[in-house]
C-alpha cells in the first residue's frame, strides 16, 4: 500500500539548499554544486551525490546530513547513489556561494583555471602569473602562493602581501 | 529504513565487468591500479606530523588523502571484477604481500624528504600520463570514470612535486646533493613502471590500458625536461631494473609496512568503525 506523499523534486531541492558543508558551512550542498539529480524510481527518492576530492572525509558525513534532512521532511523511501562521472569541477560552484565563501575569509575558486592535461605544468612554467587570487580581507590582488594544499583538499594556502593576512584559497579543479 | 547507499558506478553499464575471458588479466589490473595508490599512499601518510614545515606537512597528508581515495576507487572496481564478494577494505587489508601488486618504487622506505619528493614526481609524471590516456581512451567506462576524477587531482600532485624537484635540485649545494642520491637510487626502479607482461598485454588488447612503450617514450621526455632543468644527472645503470612488484614478489619492506597498516584487522578480526 502506497501512502507516502510524494514530494515534487522542486521542493526537495530547496530542502537540500538548507544542507550546509560540513568543512565549510557558509555554503551548502547544492550551492557547492555537488547534488548531481534528484529523481523518483517508484515511490523511492533518489539522490545522486559527487564527491569533491575523492578521499575527501566529509563524503560520508554529506550522505547523513542529506539523508537527516529528508528524513525530518518526512521522506521515507530514500536510495542515495554515489556518482564519479561527470567528475565535479569547481565551475560548478555557484556565483551566491562564491560571494559567501568570499565574506567568510576564503577567496572563491577563478572560472576557467580548472585543470586539465597540461595546464598545471603550464601554470607552473608560466609562473601562475595568468592567475590572480584577490585577497578576501582587502580584495588587494598583490598576493603569493604559500602552498597548493591547505586545510582541506578544496583548498590552497595564500597570503595577501599588503594586509599580510595568511587565507584560504578554493582551489580550481 | 535506512537509505540504500549505491556505490559509484553502479549505474554505469561496463562491457567488461562479468567478462569471464578477461577476468582474471582485468582483477590484476585493477589491483596494480589499487595497490601503487594505497602504498605510495600510506607512505606518504608516514610524514604526517613530521614535515619539515607545516605547509609541506599538510600538503603530503593531503596528497596521502587523494591516493587512499583512488584505492578506495580500484580496488573497490577490483572486487567487483572478481565477483567474489570482496570489498576494498577487504582487498587492502586482508591480503599477506604476496598478494599486493603494486611497483617496488612506491614500497620503498620513505628516506628523507628527497626521496619522498623525488619518488612522488617519477611516480607521478607516469600517474599522470597514465590517467589522462585512461580518461580519454579506456574501453571500460568505470576505468575511465575513475581515471578522470583521480586525474585532477594527480594533476596538482605532479605540479606540487615537479616545483619541489627544481627547487631543491638547482638550490643549495647540500639539497641538490640529496636529490642527486635520491634520484641515483630511485631511477633504477622507476623502469618497473613500463615493464609489461601479459596482464598488461591482455588490458591493452581489449582496448582498456595503454601501450607501455608510447608512455615510457612520453614519460622520459617529461622527466628529462624537468630534471634538466633542476640540475640533476640520471644515473647510468646500464639499462638495469629492479622488477617483480607488479607479480608480487616484492623487497623486505613491504611486510613492514603492512605490519602497521594492517595491524587493527590482524589484531582484531572483522572490527569495524
Amino acid at each position: 500500500m502506497k501512502t507516502a506523499l510524494q514530494p515534487a523534486t522542486e521542493e526537495v531541492w530547496t530542502w537540500l539548499a538548507e544542507v550546509p558543508d560540513p568543512e565549510i558551512p557558509v555554503v551548502s550542498v547544492t550551492e557547492l554544486g555537488i547534488v548531481r539529480d534528484v529523481r523518483y524510481d517508484g515511490d523511492t527518492l533518489v539522490v545522486a551525490v559527487t564527491p569533491t576530492y575523492s578521499g575527501c572525509p566529509a563524503t560520508a558525513v554529506i550522505d547523513l546530513m542529506i539523508e537527516d534532512k529528508l528524513r525530518e521532511m518526512g521522506v521515507e523511501n530514500l536510495r542515495l547513489e554515489r556518482r564519479l562521472a561527470p567528475p565535479w569541477t569547481t565551475d560548478w560552484v555557484t556565483d551566491e556561494a562564491r560571494d559567501k565563501l568570499r565574506s567568510f575569509g576564503i577567496a572563491p575558486p577563478i572560472d576557467g583555471t580548472a585543470t586539465d592535461g597540461m595546464s598545471a605544468k603550464a601554470a607552473r612554467l608560466s609562473g601562475e602569473t595568468n592567475l590572480v587570487v584577490a585577497c578576501p580581507r582587502c580584495n588587494s590582488a598583490n598576493t603569493e602562493r604559500i602552498s597548493q594544499f591547505g586545510s582541506t583538499p578544496c583548498k590552497a594556502a595564500w597570503r595577501c602581501k599588503d594586509c599580510l593576512e595568511p587565507f584560504d584559497y578554493f582551489k580550481c579543479i | 529504513m535506512a537509505a540504500e547507499t549505491i556505490p559509484p558506478g553502479a549505474g554505469v553499464k561496463d562491457p567488461f565487468i562479468g567478462d569471464d575471458t578477461l577476468r582474471p588479466a582485468f582483477f590484476e589490473w585493477l589491483c596494480r591500479m589499487g595497490d601503487n595508490a594505497l602504498i605510495l599512499g600510506h607512505r606518504t601518510s608516514e610524514w604526517c606530523g613530521h614535515g619539515p614545515v607545516l605547509e609541506e606537512d599538510i600538503a603530503l597528508a593531503n596528497t596521502a588523502l587523494d591516493l587512499i581515495g583512488h584505492t578506495q576507487m580500484w580496488l573497490g572496481l577490483a572486487g567487483e571484477v572478481e565477483g567474489k564478494g570482496r570489498s576494498a577494505d577487504d582487498l587492502a587489508y586482508l591480503r599477506d604481500a604476496m598478494k599486493f601488486r603494486n611497483v617496488l618504487l612506491v614500497e620503498l622506505p620513505k628516506g628523507d624528504m628527497a626521496v619522498t619528493i623525488m619518488r612522488e614526481f617519477l611516480f607521478d609524471a607516469c600517474h599522470h600520463l597514465l590517467l589522462s590516456w585512461l580518461a580519454d581512451n579506456a574501453k571500460s567506462p568505470r576505468v575511465a570514470e575513475i581515471a578522470a576524477k583521480a586525474l585532477k587531482e594527480v594533476s596538482y600532485h605532479l605540479d606540487r612535486a615537479s616545483d619541489i624537484v627544481v627547487r631543491l635540485g638547482d638550490g643549495t649545494a647540500e639539497s641538490h646533493d640529496r636529490m642527486q642520491a635520491a634520484l641515483d637510487l630511485l631511477w633504477p626502479y622507476a623502469g618497473e613502471l613500463f615493464a609489461g607482461d601479459e596482464v598488461d598485454s591482455a588490458l591493452q588488447d581489449a582496448g582498456i590500458a595503454p601501450d607501455l612503450t608510447t608512455l615510457r617514450d612520453n614519460w622520459d621526455e617529461r622527466v628529462r625536461d624537468i630534471l634538466d632543468e633542476a640540475t640533476l644527472k640520471i644515473p647510468d645503470t646500464g639499462g638495469y631494473t629492479h622488477l617483480g612488484g607488479k607479480q608480487g614478489r616484492h623487497t623486505e619492506h613491504l611486510g613492514f609496512l603492512l605490519a602497521e597498516m594492517q595491524f587493527l584487522q590482524r589484531a582484531y578480526p572483522g572490527a569495524s568503525w
